[in-house]
């Protein structure tokens, strides 16, 4: 598959995650946040960083550059699109996903190798992983808090649309201990935590982040 | 502002600086943002309405933050 990873300006992880996808035995394609064309590519990545600063909100600006107009309109055409740390922000902002994401509850930016249990297996990102699978992959953001209305909250419960939640200790206060998100229709992924930063023996805390670039893989042979 | 109900860690921040600095009676703090917005010529319904149309698009995310607008000459 062709995967897109776009590069904002002040994407910090872009590079990464292209070798990730690579990695995952997929083709990456560099996407660029002033074009509005996804160059024909099956999925795409926003991967993390500060993009735009974090000026006004994180994400709040990438939501509107040219290529998110094409990102948010294939995505509701169901389109596998992940979001990872800033990437996440985006797609809150975007609205592709609901809730939205504040800075840590503890005020503190945090870094350190997460444990999160993988609680939706059937997205198109996550299908390499067994439902219930421990991982332990890099976690760094100073707005990581997950929040929404009690209302949404229940809904994204109910529907089975936590992809991944902390174990061990809540690292920045986001609540029920969400890690990641997925929206109603599944193809949409947001994530705090680093896959592309866990898949290689040489760098990182080892190779549980794998499975989040193979899993289009599977699901494209399935 | 951040809605009533969304954590506000900078509000806490500065609630828990407060008495520090011998100001005892706060109970809570929040903290928002303000946008100062030049028009020129007179702030008519129409350009009112597309201040308000700014905020709810990008200036606030309605999931967290409430908005208030005014009009100073």
């Amino acid at each position: 598959m062709k995967v897109g990873v776009v590069t904002f300006p002040g994407s910090l992880d872009d590079v990464d995650a292209q070798r990730a996808v690579r990695i995952g035995g997929n083709e990456a394609v560099a996407l660029w946040h002033g074009d509005a064309d996804l160059k024909g590519v099956d999925a795409v990545i926003l991967p993390g960083g500060f993009s735009y600063g974090d000026y006004l909100r994180c994400g709040a600006i990438s939501r509107f550059a040219p290529v998110m107009t094409e990102v948010v309109a294939k995505a509701q055409q169901g389109m596998p699109v992940l979001g990872i740390c800033n990437g996440f922000q985006i797609l809150c902002e975007s609205h592709l996903l609901p809730g939205a994401l504040i800075r840590n509850d503890h005020r503190k930016f945090v870094c350190r190798d997460q444990l999160l249990r993988i609680e939706n297996n059937k997205t198109p990102w996550t299908s390499a992983y067994e439902q219930g699978q421990e991982i332990r992959i890099v976690l760094k953001n100073g707005e990581g808090g997950f929040v929404a209305d009690a209302d949404t909250l229940a809904r994204i419960e109910g529907e089975g649309q936590v992809v991944a939640r902390y174990l061990e200790m809540n690292p920045n206060g986001s609540l029920n201990d969400i890690a990641g998100l997925t929206n109603e229709r599944g193809n949409v992924v947001g994530l705090m935590p680093h896959p592309e930063h866990a898949v290689e023996e040489l760098t990182g805390s080892g190779l549980d982040g794998v499975g989040f670039f193979t899993s289009l893989v599977e699901r494209t042979f399935a | 502002m951040p809605k009533p109900e969304i954590l506000d860690p900078q509000g806490k921040a500065v609630l828990g600086a407060l008495p520090r600095l011998g100001f005892t009676g706060a109970t809570d703090v929040r903290q928002g943002k303000r946008f100062e917005i030049e028009f020129a010529g007179e702030v008519t319904d129409a350009v009112l309405a597309e201040v308000r149309q700014m905020a709810e698009t990008i200036l606030s995310n309605p999931v967290i933050e409430n908005y208030a607008v005014s009009v100073e000459q």
